[in-house]
This record gives structure tokens, sequence and C-alpha cells, in this order.
């Protein structure tokens, strides 16, 4: 993409403008004058923290929302659009593919290629199926019109989600992190996708947390914080330290620090608290043998669906172990449910959030007190002065933003919410803590708050395995990596061999046949 | 734009009472006040209570305050029972009627053994009644089991009960219709010598072991959390499929004693024609009592004076002179004006107005 | 010709299941129970005869359901379509095709007013219907509090006439060939199965009914409008409750307020061993044709066989209930892994 180009594009006027925006719900202002340029052919990145607004935003040029004041423009017509709801953006040229599934999995692929946009009467199914057949291929989508979407992978059906805006040709494609549950490949099929529609002039909005992606595939980026713009500014004038600055609000000593930290602790004692001996469960991962010391943390590295999860599933119970022994300290156990890994002092922190964490219309303070409570048992409740107290001491103590403990959880930010899980799981004073993508979909500065904090547990003599996609955090904050592919273990790495490197090796690495 | 027109003690009066009808329990109580004093205002003196005599001379309380007390025991049992299942499971138990229909027919044949008139109890009544109650668990339980195991919607499980309960009931009493010794009516009418019917006491009873269930035991709590989300609950430890099984028994033992207080009252039992339409009662008493249809709420005062409201309402159109079969009408009308002055539709257009006047004020002031 | 599918092994499966079973369950009465009229062909056609109504209404509330919402007024407004239907025939001079109107109108109603509070007011379909169901009763009560009879004698003539099959027949006791005889009611019934089949496949429309049940925020934001479609679904219920209901009238001439009571539940039952999930988006008006029918074949081999007791035919058919309940449930769990 040359300079040149970009200059001619800047001359023209814009495609979809949005001038001081406002929206507010109960009790929160989450856009306040904000300001969006888009030009045609651009891929313009939407960055921000949680709460910083950029869901909003999305969802107010969707018709999703309406808006409390503020207007939006669209190259072609003269007069401020009002988009008042996602059929009227469709309308406007304007398509979303949003992070969590939006189709029917009851459906064909074909048919969620084409429902709901048009207003015939009959289906033409010949057709429909035929003309899907043509956008899959050439998209390079590995799926039937005739199947059914929910026979198909979670990256495929976010596939055919994009495939759909695309055939709708649309002028302004709003992508809501579409990469999250993408692996590498599936990866940049997107963004080879993303290129050619760029050449078709067709204004692309990538909102993602991830850094690399962004600054790969993106030309310009505005960055939100707190319900405000903070300011739009061309990729390449930008240094990712400056870009992570901008959207902390901080400086950047704290990630120099961490990194240090991690390689100086953990020379500590080599007890023993977890090993599991060709342990292997209902979820397909394979026998696995493993153990994490007190004091320390390791981590589980590799690609999307390696079977890392798994792992640490089977461990605790939540999945069905099938084969191989766990043992506590020494002891063997024999862990059939949650609960009885919870009593021999294991926690969890699960991957995904909203759906295995967060009990949505529970508050604050229930959420927290659960997992404890639930190891007290049915006939012990805790006094509500008593869970109050524990409330507040872990609110305090994790910088948890809530209008009250009795607020229900489902409406605090990312961020928070996962704070409270955290929370849960600290006041059950676990000797071995999971965390299962702790930091993913939130913002940076919890995501340092969450780092730091994982290692002054383990400094006080805690067990904890923290697993993430970004292999820079795993880096910074565990002392010894295990390495997984295809649900198999290949390697486990420590010290020196911690680097990006050699774990992409690892992974890659030559196949197990003897 | 300054909003001082209004003055101060009446913004306060105004914050008070947004506070009280946040309150959970404010619909069904100011429901029931609204219906208490329309029947008043139909027929003054509608709570008099007064003492006098039955047929054998013992003191009894009188009065249309007594009788709606005491004919909406079972529904407040029932409703107690359906508060828990459908906060944990998120639909209804539409069998309760039916099962009432079994637990009537055990109980009956216990009583009664093989004669339609006998002259002496066949039974100790504890026995019928444990053994009532036990009829009603396993027929709770075997709601439990497709629900929390089979993982089948309550309302499709339950189906299956609702079709055979009543069926299963007369072939229990053998297709006789006996009807038991009049001792077997105490715990249905008034124990001799004693003015407050029995049906009341019992209900103080039931609802009082309700209240220590809950306060000391984690009931509440864990019923919500699996309504609510039961993935997330099993990974905090909880056995969703235990606690939903749970409930369905709980309810199971509700409909046993809801049963034998039902057939005490004229001790003999009709399986086809016993209570008809509770199970629709009971779940509109859940409703009004504020409890969300689709799981996750225990307001367990809202259910019993849900159930209290009911009563009053069939006791006010029975005074009026209504054709029992046009009662319905007016049910259909009083649940839809509820559950639709609750709905997000409506709460937002009157909401709406509030909102806008409250945007416009609050600019230049600082975000919460 | 590509086969489109709304769930590859879950319909075609429990289609194959229902229709299998059907015929299993047929032939074998015919084997054991011959004697006792089985054999003969007019039975087949008497599970029509006897069913046209409830196969329109199942159709009905397949559809409801394939929306995840459910209806459990039907009975209440088949009541009451048969009630005023029988007072405009015998008092004010209505005739066959007025009769329709009335019942049309009145489905209709309570179809478009309990889709407007489920789809635009958003409040529970339960609730509502349930609230329907009493009203439909009870205003049964207000009109006519006793079972009435039709006095009309066209409507009367039509309700009778039969059409004769030709080449089928049976031959009685005495060795007369009697012909098969089909009402008319099961033609309109075929007719509308045929319709909805069409309808649910080939339409915009039918393919919103499954969006929406599979998963409502998606068909939301694809652009389809929810609840435009979940109105749609509750119209067209109570059109088939009007058709329905004018069915069952023209079937058994009366009314009362007990009437079809149940009939609900039975068009519920219908539909889930036909196939359809109550939770929504999946569902195929074939198999509920074929639970119709094999509620229906079951019911008549269990009077058949009957000992006196009245209370066989009820469990019999919660056991068929749980039988297909259950059978669903393990089907899809198993799909979810």
């Amino acid at each position: 993409m040359s300079e040149g180009r970009l200059n001619i594009i800047t001359m023209q006027e814009p495609l979809l403008t949005m001038k001081n925006i406002y929206k507010s719900f109960p009790g929160v202002r989450a856009l306040q004058n904000v300001n969006f340029t888009l030009y045609e052919g651009e891929i313009h990145a939407l960055m921000g923290e949680n709460g910083a607004g950029k869901s909003t935003l999305i969802k107010v040029l969707t018709g999703v929302y309406p808006m409390d004041g503020g207007e939006i423009y669209i190259k072609g017509e003269n007069r401020p659009v009002h988009i008042k709801s996602p059929q009227d953006a469709h309308k406007h040229g304007i398509s979303t593919v949003y992070q969590e599934i939006t189709l029917c999995p009851n459906l064909t692929v074909a048919e969620n290629l084409f429902i709901g946009r048009n207003d015939e009467l009959l289906v033409d199914w010949k057709k429909n199926n035929s003309r899907a057949e043509g956008i899959l291929e050439e998209l390079g989508i590995p799926a039937k019109p005739t199947q059914q979407l929910s026979n198909c992978s979670i990256a495929v059906q976010q596939m055919v989600a994009i495939a759909r805006a695309v055939d709708m040709d649309c002028k302004v494609l709003i992508l809501d992190e579409p990469t999250s549950s993408l692996d590498d490949q599936e990866v940049t099929k997107l963004f080879l996708l993303m290129r050619e529609l760029k050449s078709r002039g067709v204004g692309i909005i990538f909102v993602t947390h991830f850094l690399e992606q962004m600054y790969a595939i993106c030309d310009k980026i505005t960055v939100l914080r707190g319900g405000e713009l903070v300011g739009e500014y061309k990729v390449m004038d930008l240094p990712r330290v400056e870009l992570v600055a901008k959207m902390m609000g901080k400086e950047l000593g704290d990630l120099a620090d961490i990194h240090n930290k991690a390689q100086t602790d953990n020379e500590n004692t080599k007890e023993v608290i977890i090993e599991t001996v060709g342990l292997a469960s209902n979820s397909g991962v394979k026998p696995f043998d493993f153990k994490a010391y007190k004091g320390e943390v390791t981590g589980f590295a590799g690609l999307l669906g390696s079977g890392r999860s798994e792992c640490v599933r089977a461990i605790f119970g939540a999945d069905k172990v099938t084969k191989g022994k766990i043992k506590i300290k020494g002891n063997e156990v024999n862990i059939t449910s949650p609960l009885k890994a919870m009593k021999k002092g294991i926690g969890y922190l699960p991957e995904d959030r909203g759906r295995d964490g967060i009990i949505g219309d529970l508050s604050v303070r229930e959420n927290i007190v659960l997992a404890l409570q639930a190891m007290r048992g049915f006939f012990r409740p805790f006094t509500k002065a008593q869970a109050q107290a524990f409330a507040d001491e872990y609110i305090s103590l994790l910088n948890i933003k809530t209008a009250s403990a009795d607020t229900p959880v489902k409406s605090l930010s990312g961020g928070n919410q996962q704070k409270v899980i955290l929370a849960r799981w600290l006041l059950t004073h676990p000797d071995y803590l999971i965390l299962d993508e702790p930091t993913r979909g939130i913002d940076i500065g919890t995501k340092v708050e969450i780092q730091k904090l994982v290692l002054r547990l383990a400094s006080e003599g805690m067990s904890v395995t923290f697993i993430s996609a970004e292999i820079e955090e795993m880096l910074r904050t565990c002392s010894r990596l295990i390495v997984m592919r295809d649900l198999f273990v290949v390697g486990e790495l420590e010290g020196d061999d911690m680097t990006q490197d050699k774990i992409m090796y690892t992974i890659a690495g030559v196949n197990k046949s003897e | 734009m300054t909003k001082n027109n209004i003055k101060p003690s009446t913004q306060r009066g105004v914050s008070v009472f947004k506070t009280i009808s946040k309150h959970r329990l404010f619909i069904p109580i100011a429901f029931l006040m609204f219906l208490l004093l329309l029947n008043i205002f139909i027929k003054p003196g509608f709570l008099r209570i007064s003492l006098g005599r039955d047929s054998s001379g013992n003191p009894v309380l009188i009065g249309n305050l007594v009788n709606i007390l005491n004919n909406a025991t079972e529904l407040v049992i029932l409703a107690i029972g359906m508060t828990l299942v459908t906060a944990s499971s998120k639909g209804q138990d539409i069998s309760v009627g039916s099962t009432i229909a079994i637990v009537g027919g055990v109980i009956m044949r216990v009583l009664c053994g093989n004669e339609t008139q006998p002259t002496e109890l066949k039974a100790p009544i504890i026995l019928a009644f444990l053994l009532g109650c036990l009829a009603g668990m396993v027929c709770g339980a075997f709601n439990g089991i497709l629900v929390a195991k089979f993982k089948i919607q309550p309302m499709v499980a339950t189906l299956i009960l609702f079709t055979a309960g009543r069926s299963i009931g007369s072939m229990a009493m053998g297709g006789l219709k006996p009807k038991a010794v009049s001792s077997f009516g105490y715990y249905g009418n008034f124990i001799p010598g004693f003015p407050i019917p029995t049906p009341i006491l019992i209900t103080i009873l039931v609802v009082a072991i309700t209240y220590i269930a809950l306060k000391k035991t984690n009931l509440g709590l864990y019923t919500r959390a699996v309504g609510i989300n039961d993935r997330s609950s099993r990974l905090n430890g909880l056995n969703p499929a235990k606690i939903k099984f749970m409930a369905y028994v709980i309810m199971g033992f509700c409909v046993g004693i809801a049963g034998f207080v039902q057939s005490s009252r004229v001790q003999t039992v009709n399986p086809y024609t016993i209570v008809p339409g509770i199970e629709m009662d009971v779940i509109l008493a859940v409703a009004l009592g504020g409890n969300s249809l689709g799981g996750g709420t225990v307001n367990m005062a809202g259910s019993i004076i849900g159930a209290y409201t009911l009563q009053t309402l069939t006791s006010m159109l029975t005074t009026l002179n209504v054709n029992t079969n046009a009662v319905p009408v007016f049910k259909a009308v009083i649940i839809i004006l509820l559950v639709a002055i609750q709905t997000p539709a409506v709460k937002n257009f009157f909401s709406n107005k509030a909102k806008v006047s409250k945007i416009i004020s609050n600019q230049g002031k600082e975000s919460a | 010709m590509l086969k489109r599918k709304e769930s590859p092994t879950d319909t075609a499966f429990l289609l194959t299941i229902t229709i299998s079973l059907f015929i299993v369950i047929y032939i074998l009465s015919i084997i054991f129970l011959g004697d006792k009229g089985f054999s003969k062909i007019q039975m087949f056609f008497n599970l029509f005869n006897e069913n046209a109504a409830l196969i329109v209404i199942a159709c009905g509330l397949s559809i409801v359901m394939i929306t995840g919402s459910i209806d459990i007024s039907v009975g209440g407004s088949t009541a009451l379509i048969c009630t005023s239907c029988i007072v405009c025939l015998n008092n004010y001079g209505f005739n066959f095709f007025t009769a329709l109107i009335l019942a049309l109108v009145i489905g209709l109603t309570f179809g478009a007013v309990q889709g407007f509070m489920i789809a635009y007011l958003e409040m529970q379909p339960f609730i509502v219907t349930l609230a329907g169901m009493f009203l439909g009763r009870g205003l049964v009560a207000l009109i006519e509090v006793n079972q009435i009879q039709v006095d009309n004698p066209s409507f009367e003539l039509l309700s009778g006439a039969r059409i004769q099959i030709p080449f089928l027949g049976d031959i009685n006791k005495r060795g007369v060939f009697i012909q098969s005889k089909l009402e008319y009611g099961v033609v309109i019934a075929i007719i509308v199965v045929c319709v909805m089949f069409w309808l649910l496949r080939k339409t915009n429309l039918g393919r919103s009914f499954y969006a929406v049940g599979g998963n409502s925020q998606s068909a939301l934001m694809l652009g389809i409008n929810v609840k435009k479609t979940r109105f749609n679904a509750h119209l067209l219920c109570g059109l088939l409750a009007g058709i329905g209901g004018f069915l069952y009238l023209f079937h058994t001439r009366s009314g009362s307020v007990q009437q079809a009571t149940g009939l609900e539940m039975d068009a519920i039952s219908a539909s889930i061993i036909g196939g359809t999930l109550l939770t929504g988006g999946v569902g195929n008006i074939f198999g509920t044709l074929f639970g119709v029918l094999t509620s229906g074949i079951v019911l008549l081999i269990v009077t058949a066989i009957g000992s006196q007791d009245p209370w066989w035919p009820q469990i019999t058919r919660a056991a068929m209930l749980c039988f297909f309940i259950v059978l669903q449930s393990i089907i899809c769990s198993r799909k979810r892994k």
C-alpha cells in the first residue's frame, strides 16, 4: 500500500463520517462527543480498553442502539442518515460481522448466506445453493452449501458470516473482533480477503485487541478511552509503545518491569503440588504428564484447539477423566467433579467468561462468594454480613469497579467481571490456581494488573497455571511452558529456552513417532 | 435549564415512592390490597370475621376472609414448590393438578381399602399422609429425572404426568369412588373445638418450614444460580442436576401435602374433577409474585402473596355471582394486565419520559 | 436436485422413526387385531376422519413451536368457534360459508391479539395463551352454558356427506361390498398440510420461522424482522386454529363449554411425536401429520384391547409421549457433543 495512494484517498470525500456521537445508558455514559471517519479502500482499526465504547459505537452505527446525539454522513447522501435498525444499516451499505456468531445454527450454510436479504416471497433452493457454492469456493471456505451450520467449526461459521457480508456488496464492512476464534492460518485467509475488499474500495472497520494483527493489516487507527475519543492516527506513524501508552494512559515501564521479575523469581522450593500421570479425559486430550510446583507459574502454549484448556479442565474435573491419575501433594486422588477438585485446593478460572464464569443475574457479592459457599456446603450458608465482608475485601483488593456489591454482575464491564471471577477463586485460597485466558477481551490496564497479581501470588507460594493466546504475556509471567499441539503435549520449555521462536519451533516440531 | 420548580419535599416524596415501588414485593402487595379494597367497596363488611357454631356445636370462625385464607391453602403450598421448580429449571411443572389426583387416589385407597363406604379407617391417617407424600415425591422424582438427567424442557417433561396423572389416580382407586370416615375430615375442615380451620394451620406450618429452609440453607442461592447459568454453577462446585432434581422432589412433597388437605375437605376424591385447572393457577400465582417464569428468581413471599391474591379474586367473583365457567375470563384479563405492566416494552414507555427529562437535567453534572 | 435439510440427522432421523413406527404399529394391529376391525380399509380412513381437525390444529402448533413459542389456547378457541357457529347457524340463518368465515375471524383474532402481545409486547407465550384459553372457554360459558347441537339442515347435509373412494372398500358380514368413505373435512386437512409444507420449505416467511426459532438474536442481526415473524407465526396458528375449529364443528356438530379440553396438549404431543422440538428451530409438517396418525392408531388399539378400565388410553398416550420426548433428548444431546 503506497504513500501516494493514501494521499489520493484522503483528498476524497470520506465514505463514512460520524460526528459528535453521544450515547448513554442508565448510569453509564458510553459515548461522549466521539468522531470517526472512514475512507474508501481503507482498513481502519478501532481500539480501546473495555468500557471504551467501541462496541457501543458500532451498535449505534448499525442501528442496534439509537444514539442520543450526533450525526452520521455517508458518501453520496447529502443529509445525515438515520439508521434505525440493522436492516436500515444494510440498506445504507453497512454490514457487520460480530464476535459471537450471529447466524442461525439450525439453518444450512446457503440459507445463512441469503436469508433476510430480500423481500421475495419464494425461496429458490437451486439458485441459492449454486450461488453459495460459488461464493464459498471463491473465498476458500471449507463448507458445503447444504451443510447445517452447527455442523461446521466455529472458524468456518465465522467465515460464512464474513462471506455473507461480502456478498452483500457492502460499502462499509465492520469486523468486530473476528479473529478471536481463528488460528493463524485462518487469520491469514481473512486478511487476504480483507485486502481484496480494500482493493474494491470497501471501507473496513476492524475492531480488535490484537496489536500485531492491527499493525499487519490496518491503515489508520482510532483510539477510544472511557467513552471519549483519544485520537485518530496513521498506523505507520504510531509506534507500538506509543499506542499502548495512549490506550492505557500510562507509561510503559510497567511491562518491562514484569518481564524482569519473571526471570529473577522462581528459585523456589521444589514441592510438587499437582502431578498428573497419563491423564486423559473425554474431551479428547491425549494422556499427559504434568507437574506443578509450589510458588511457580506454569503456562500452556499452543495453537487454537491444541488442548490447553482441555488439560486443565481434566485436572479440575470439569471434564470426565478417562485414564491416568492425579496426585495432589503426593497423594493420589480421584477427581470426579469440580467440587472435589475445589476441596483439594484447586481453583479454575474458565476460558469463556460469559458462559462458564459469571452467573449474570446474581450480584457481585453472590458471585464472589459462590465457590467458597459451595465448598462449605448446602446447610451452612454465609450470613449477609459475612458475604458482604468478603465482597468488600476483594472489591478493594482487585479494584473492581461496580456501583455496589448488589449490582448484578452482568452489568459490569468485561474486565471487571473477570476480576469478580478472580476474586471468587482467590477467596477459596487454593494451593493451585488455573487461569485460562484471564486476559482475553480485557483492556491493557487490567491485563497488567492481572499479570502482576499472578506473579505476586506465586511469590507468596501459590502454584499458578496461566494460559494465554498471547505468547508475550506467558513469557512475561511464566517460568515454565508446556507446549501442545493437536491434543498432545509436545514439549516443555524453561529458562533460556523460553522465547517466541523456540515455542513456535517446538509447536511445529518433528512428529513424535517413536 | 433549571429543574428547581419542584419543591424539595415533593421530590423527596417521589424518590421514597420510587424506592418502595422498586421493591420486589410492591406489585404483588399493591395488587392484593387493590383487590381487597375492591371487595370491601362492593360488599362492605367483606372482611368481617365472626365466631359461630357449626352443626355439632363446636366453635368455628366464619367470614369471607377466613374462607379465602382457608381455600388458598393448596395454592400456597403448591406455589412454594413451583417457585423452586421455576427458578431452578427455567420452566413450569404443569402436572401438579394431575399428581394431586394420584396422591388423592393413594390416600383414599389406604384409608378405604376395597370398600366404598367403610365405617372405620383401614389404616392410620398418618400412614395415609406419609404414603400420599411419598406418591407425590415419586412423581416429583419422575419429573426431576426427565428434567435434570435427560435435560428435557420442564413443560414438555411434565406434560407426561399431566396426561396420565388423573388416569393413574383412578387406577389407584381401582375405579371406585370411596368415601372415607368423617374423622379424616378434620384436616381439611375443623378439628372439633378449635375455631381456626385446620388448613390455615397447615399453611402456617408449611410457610414457617419454608422460611427456615431458605434462611438456614443455601436453597435459595443454589436454585437461583442453577437457573441462571447451570454450566457456570457446575464449575463453581454446585451440582445442577441434583439441585434441579431436589426442586422437583420438593414440589412433589408439596403436592403430597396439598393432596392430603384437598382430599380431607370432602373425604372423597374424584380424580377427574379434583382441583381442575390448578396447575395454571399455581403458575399464575408464581408469576404474580414477581418471579420470572424464565428462571433465576426466588421471590417466595411474592409467590405466597400471589396465591392469596388469586384466591381473593376467585372469592370476589363468586360473591358477585359470576358463573363458574366465566371466572377464567376475569383471571385471563387480570393476568394479561399484570404481566403487561411488567414487560420491558411497557416499562420503557413509561420510563422514557422520565429518562429524557433526566438527561436534560443531568447535562453539566458530573458523571456517576 | 440438491437436498436441503434443517438438520441432516435430527429431522430426517426423527421423521423416519415416526413414520416407521406408524407403519409397524399399523401392520401389527392388522395382524393381531384384524378381527376387531383393524383389517378393514375403512379403519385407515377413519383415522383421518376422526382427526382432521387435530391435524390442522397440530400444524398450527408446530409452526408456532418452530419459532420457539407455544399456543395453549387452541382448545379454548375451538370450543368458542363451535359454540358461536352453532348459535349463528341455528338462530341467525348462517350457512356453511358464513359460519366458516366466522370461524376464521375468531381464529385470526386470537392469533392476532396473542401474537401482538407475544411478539411486540414481548410477553411470555405460555402466560398469554393461557389467558387466551381461559378467555375462550369463559366466553363459551357466557354465550351458552349447555351443550348444543347444530340445527341447520344444509349444514348437516354437507357435514354428513362422504366422498366415496373408488376401488377401495370392505366386505361386511353379509358379503356386501361397502365402499370406503372419506369426510370432506379430511380433504381440507390434507390441503392445509400440503400448503403449510410448501410454505415452510419454499417461502421466506417459512424459513424465517426456522431462523427465529434457531437463534432469534442472530435472526435479528441477519435482517429478519423477528417481531413480525413471531407475530405472523401466531397469526398463522390462529388461522389454522380457525380452520381446525371449524372442522371440529363440521365433524361433531355440537358445542359445549368442556369441548375440546386437552386439545392443545394433544396437538403439542402430536407435534413432538412428529419431531418438532419445543425449543424451536426444528420441525416438519409431515412429521406432525404422522404424529397425529400414530397417536390416533395407538388410542384405537388400546380401546380395542381394552379391559373395561377407562384409564389405559390416557396412560398409553402419556407413555408414547414419554418415549418420544426421551428419544428427542438423547438425539439432541448426542448432536450437542
